[in-house]
């Protein structure tokens, strides 16, 4: 049987799959810019705590993936679904480019303009939310962009815990030594990737003439 | 009550100096009175303490040792988000937004004093008008898409945009080119005998310091050398005056050649 043919008779399971791989990405994408953001906002406003922020997600970074998604595990609450582990996983590998980019983006700021923003009297909430988060947003977006793209190829190992996605067939395909198994994962997975990269590219060019 | 004096001051510094957190000393026993109405200039040289001492009047900065009252309270006691809506601020860079048309930059101070729509665009047309620039053809700009004269020109139309009592000015005029800086300063000559304000302008320009000021003083190693009326600086004779004065003198053979 031909890859094509294999494809079209399996293409509801893969579809199904890929909605899996999407939603556990999503998930992941929703959490990590909810918390790296701010912390990226806090390590800029406190250089003190910015190495050990940056530090921890750096640590994070370096894990093994199977292994996080072991160490998940044993966890109350967390380890009880497979999908929870393996959505706390990803958000802590996509927490780092995030936070970087958050920090880089407002440190990059010319300073005349927040001195000019201060000047005029803005509370530093004001110059948060008018300033340096709009200005620093096309950077931050980058992040998001790049930790997207992890976040979906990660995803892929979230089958392991058995959390769904287009793993599933990766996995399975590796045990029964059948390429079109691994081929019907690998394919979604990088088209996700390119997708989800070509779409967040492009908004970022979009924003960046307005913003210089 | 406030003596006679003190109404008329606008601006006092009372023994007030400025140390960096790493102990070097900017500023020391600076003693300066700016009067209501005044343009004040600080010349001197790179380094001097002019913009350190400029950064004390609103509180962009806190005096190390002694005070700077603004109208009669020190800046301490005042609320810094207060005490700035009152003081317009412009600086060499312009420090204009640049995610922001012209329009919205020149409205980010009304806006926070919560005016209402209809207010701000009337004297958004007003300062456009005011600093030479057509609104129509410029509201809509970001000031990528303008020159360095009419980003400077936006970015005092912005200072100007609560009516501030006050007027800090840092090096407005240096990084244009010599045709354009003549050209603004000349404008705001005029200007400055409209808007009636207290100015506190810093440069290191001798001519600039002259043609401007209502007294000039001149700072040197972080203190205050002496202030002088324009008449009295080209009269002195004083060797560290003469030495600014000299500034001018090559200027003028130089353009004369």
């Amino acid at each position: 049987m031909g890859l094509e043919q294999f494809f079209l008779q399996n293409a509801s399971a893969i579809g199904e799959a890929t909605l899996e791989h999407i939603w556990l990405t999503l998930g992941a994408m929703a959490l990590a810019i909810a918390i790296g953001v701010p912390l990226g906002i806090v390590s800029v406003r406190r250089p003190g705590l910015s190495r050990a922020i940056l530090g921890g997600a750096n640590v994070a970074e370096t894990i093994p993936s199977l292994a996080l998604f072991g160490f998940l595990l044993p966890l109350p609450w967390l380890g009880e679904r497979a999908d929870r582990i393996a959505v706390a996983a990803l958000t802590l590998y996509a927490l780092l480019p995030i936070i970087r980019n958050t920090a880089t983006g407002i440190l990059s700021i010319d300073p005349a303009v927040r001195e000019s923003a201060k000047a005029m009297g803005m509370t530093p909430r004001q110059i948060l939310f008018q300033v340096e988060l709009p200005l620093s947003f096309p950077t931050l977006l980058a992040g998001v962009r790049i930790a997207t793209v992890l976040t979906i190829g990660i995803a892929t190992i979230a089958a392991a815990v058995g959390a769904g996605g287009l793993g599933e067939f990766i996995f399975r395909g590796l045990s029964m030594v059948d390429n079109r198994l691994i081929l019907a994962g690998a394919i979604p997975a990088a088209a996700l990737a390119i997708a989800a990269d070509v779409i967040l590219g492009t908004i970022e060019r979009r924003l960046k003439p307005a913003n210089r | 009550m406030s003596s006679h004096s003190e109404s008329h001051s606008v601006v006092e510094f009372v023994h007030a100096g400025y140390c960096l957190p790493n102990g070097k000393r900017l500023l020391e026993d600076v003693h300066l009175e700016v009067r209501e109405g005044e343009t004040l200039i600080l010349l001197g040289r790179s380094g001097a303490g002019k913009t350190t001492a400029l950064k004390l009047i609103n509180r962009l900065l806190e005096p190390s040792e002694g005070q700077v009252r603004v109208e009669g309270r020190s800046t301490l006691e005042w609320d810094a988000i207060a005490l700035r809506r009152k003081i317009g601020y412009v600086i060499q860079e312009t420090g204009l937004f640049p995610h922001f048309t012209v329009e919205k930059n020149i409205s980010v101070v009304p806006k926070l004093e919560g005016w209402d729509a209809e207010r701000i665009k009337a004297r958004v047309n007003e300062l456009l008008e005011l600093v030479g620039l057509p609104a129509a053809q410029f509201r809509e700009r970001y000031p990528h898409e303008l020159s360095g004269g009419q980003r400077q020109r936006v970015g005092l139309a912005r200072a100007l945009a609560a009516d501030p009592g006050i007027l800090l000015m840092d090096e407005p005029f240096g990084e244009l080119d010599p045709l354009t800086r003549a050209e603004v300063r000349e404008e705001f000559l005029t200007l400055e005998k409209r808007i009636r304000k207290t100015i506190v302008l810093v440069t290191h320009d001798v001519a600039e310091a002259l043609l401007l000021g209502t007294r000039i003083a001149v700072f040197d190693g972080g203190r205050v050398h002496g202030v002088y009326t324009p008449r009295e600086f080209l009269d002195s004779d004083e060797p560290e005056i003469a030495a600014y004065r000299k500034q001018i003198r090559t200027r003028e053979d130089l353009e004369g050649v």
